[in-house]
């Protein structure tokens, strides 16, 4: 960041606060910052293969996928795992809260219960803290942002989607996202988010949106927002792997008809997700 | 249980050709178009030919059901195994089409025609399976239809002045459509499968295969193979089944390397080197879904339409439906008494 250009101090009349935009910045950096991400969503929706991607890390190194069988008596669980991540001097203090099981079982009906208590149960530590003596170090372990994922393989929202989404729109910022988007042509993926936004309207679901970009933006800013505005859901695809596309390594996966490139904005809403939520 | 050889007889007229195996009775044939000189010839291996004329006059019944989530493909599956528009929903999705709230059953019939050969598909779809919040047992329904099929079959072939032919509407084949997640089966896929393995042959395939680059599709085939032999079902062909050494060789390759089948399916064309081919297009490249370096259709085609379509048959109607009839005849063995609508009034041995 530029240092904003003041007067010289010495000016009559001159207060100084213009600096005070640097000494937050300066401040946060030192403290780091936290953020939390949920991920809600069937088993084999790419879910950790795209945290993964995003935060260029492996978040789950020792993973045991379970089978069928076991999975029938599984009722939902909450795993979060936090990592530090600093890049250029700034420190992330990422949490993912995971929700292996949910829309696992054959009758889900009891699906949400657990990820809800857990939410609030967040809500109500903080308020705690908050109401508490000692507030220099409060942690804040609410959920910032849930990743809603839909299958890509269906015709749209499904009723779980539905109910689950109405279930907690109040209480956490929803971004649906679409993983796995190399199942579909570009085509299907114009109908499938229309279809969904349709649903999502027609249905009363509130996802998060983007705030407008303020007036005072540049243009550059502005047509961004719109942009990302106008994707969303997103549909994304992931991969930590590195695959030889064009005389480059790209990240990708790589197929018998082709490689799809994680990075590349024609093939999947990759940048833009991660553009919105960084 | 059955009488002698000439029971055998009616019933190879009755049942379409279903050719039994025990033997025809030695008659001797006119050899027609042969090489007269070969002595000693009678010409039994015409009656092959004379099936033929008699399959291609009378024609064939395929019924092939569809079971999965919504959205796994598999109306294009089937429009594009038999290369015509057999399941409702075309290319295009049809807007009002809402998940119904229970499995319906929906069987649409449809008569191709091939080289001479005319068969009367139908195709059985169960929209709403998998797709509610609650999904117990939300098999019973397509159970029953099964089992009322068989019932109606019964009903026919009991019928003191039966048919010549029975309407043959028995599920032959159930595709179940496995989602790609690369995971695992679900649990409402092993539930599904070991009920109904026993009533119906079930061919599991793995759909939207594009989902997978081949060493997920590798390793997620052999891991649900093992888990449906962790869990003891048997899908179609069935081990105990195989006839002899030929078949067994034959159907362990494809029960051991071959399936599930990762498929893709679609009815639109692009041209590719110069030919038209049925596929995919992804900004990427194009999937082709005859071709076998891509997915796995080519083989479930074969297997299904031109290797073990009357295998498929003879099995629903040698083994399934004779482990139906004879709970029903050994005093309702289980069975609650069925009421299924038969046409004409008849009297009956039940």
């Amino acid at each position: 960041q530029q240092p904003a250009q003041f007067t010289n101090p010495e000016t009559p009349g001159y207060v100084g606060f213009a600096n005070l935009p640097n000494q937050v910045h300066r401040k946060s950096v030192k403290k780091g910052f936290e953020f939390t991400l949920m991920v809600v969503g069937e088993s084999g929706l790419g879910k950790s293969t795209l945290i993964n991607s995003l935060f260029l890390t492996d978040l789950y190194p020792e993973r045991i996928i379970p089978g069928a069988a076991d999975k029938i008596e599984r009722t939902v669980q909450i795993e979060a795992s936090t990592v530090e991540i600093e890049e250029r001097g700034v420190k992330l203090r990422l949490t993912v809260v995971d929700t292996p099981g949910y829309g696992d079982a054959i009758n889900c009906r009891d699906c949400f219960k657990t990820i809800i208590s857990y939410i609030d149960e967040q809500f109500e530590r903080y308020l705690h803290d908050e109401s508490g003596l000692n507030r220099r170090h409060i942690i804040d372990n609410r959920v910032h942002c849930c990743f809603y994922f839909i299958s890509p393989f269906g015709h749209g929202l499904k009723p779980l989607d539905v109910e689950f989404m109405k279930a907690i729109h109040n209480k956490v910022n929803i971004v649906p996202v679409i993983a796995k988007a190399d199942t579909l042509s570009l085509k299907e993926r114009e109908r499938l988010k229309k279809r969904i936004l349709d649903e999502i309207e027609e249905h009363g679901i509130k996802i998060y949106h983007l705030p407008d970009a303020e007036s005072d933006e540049d243009e550059d800013f502005k047509e961004q927002t719109r942009l990302l505005k106008a994707s969303i859901p997103f549909c994304v695809v992931g991969s930590n792997q590195l695959i030889e596309a064009k005389g480059k390594k790209v990240r990708g996966r790589l197929y018998p008809w082709g490689v799809v490139e994680v990075e590349n904005p024609e093939h999947n809403d990759f940048l833009k997700l991660r553009t919105m939520l960084m | 249980p059955h009488a002698g050889p000439v029971e055998s007889k009616n019933e190879a007229a009755m049942s379409e050709v279903v050719p039994e195996p025990r033997q025809t009775p030695v008659v001797p044939m006119k050899p027609m178009g042969i090489n007269a000189s070969l002595l000693g010839y009678i010409g039994i291996d015409t009656i092959i030919e004379q099936m033929r004329k008699k399959t291609m006059k009378t024609g064939f019944d395929f019924n092939i059901m569809v079971v999965g989530q919504s959205g796994l493909g598999k109306s294009t599956l089937v429009n594009t195994l038999f290369k015509s528009q057999v399941s409702r929903k075309s290319s295009g999705w049809n807007r009002e089409e809402k998940i119904p709230k229970t499995v319906e059953i929906k069987a649409i019939g449809h008569v191709i025609e091939e080289g001479g050969v005319k068969m009367k598909l139908t195709v059985i779809d169960t929209p709403g399976f998998g797709d509610q919040i609650n999904n117990e047992n939300c098999w019973e329904p397509i159970e029953k239809y099964i089992n009322e099929q068989y019932e109606k079959f019964l009903k026919e072939e009991v019928n003191i002045a039966r048919k010549k032919r029975i309407p043959d509407t028995r599920v032959h084949c159930c595709l179940y459509f496995i989602s790609p997640t690369g995971h695992s089966l679900r649990p409402l896929d092993l539930e599904f499968m070991k009920h109904l393995s026993k009533v119906v042959n079930i061919i599991p395939v793995i759909a939207k295969a594009d989902t997978m680059t081949l060493e997920e599709k590798t390793e997620f085939k052999q891991r649900v193979r093992k888990e449906l032999e962790v869990n003891g079902i048997e899908f179609y062909p069935q081990k105990e089944f195989d006839e002899d050494l030929e078949d067994k060789t034959e159907n362990d390759k494809i029960r051991q390397e071959s399936m599930p089948f990762a498929v893709v399916g679609s009815d639109k064309e692009y041209q590719v080197n110069g030919k038209r081919v049925l596929g995919r297009k992804t900004p990427w490249g194009i999937i082709e879904v005859e071709n076998l370096n891509h997915c796995e259709f080519a083989l479930l085609r074969d297997f299904v339409i031109r290797t073990h379509l009357q295998d498929l048959k003879e099995v629903t109607h040698n083994i399934h439906y004779e482990t139906y009839r004879a709970k029903r005849l050994n005093g309702n063995g289980g069975l609650p008494p069925m009421t299924v609508e038969t046409e004409e009034n008849h009297e009956s041995n039940l």
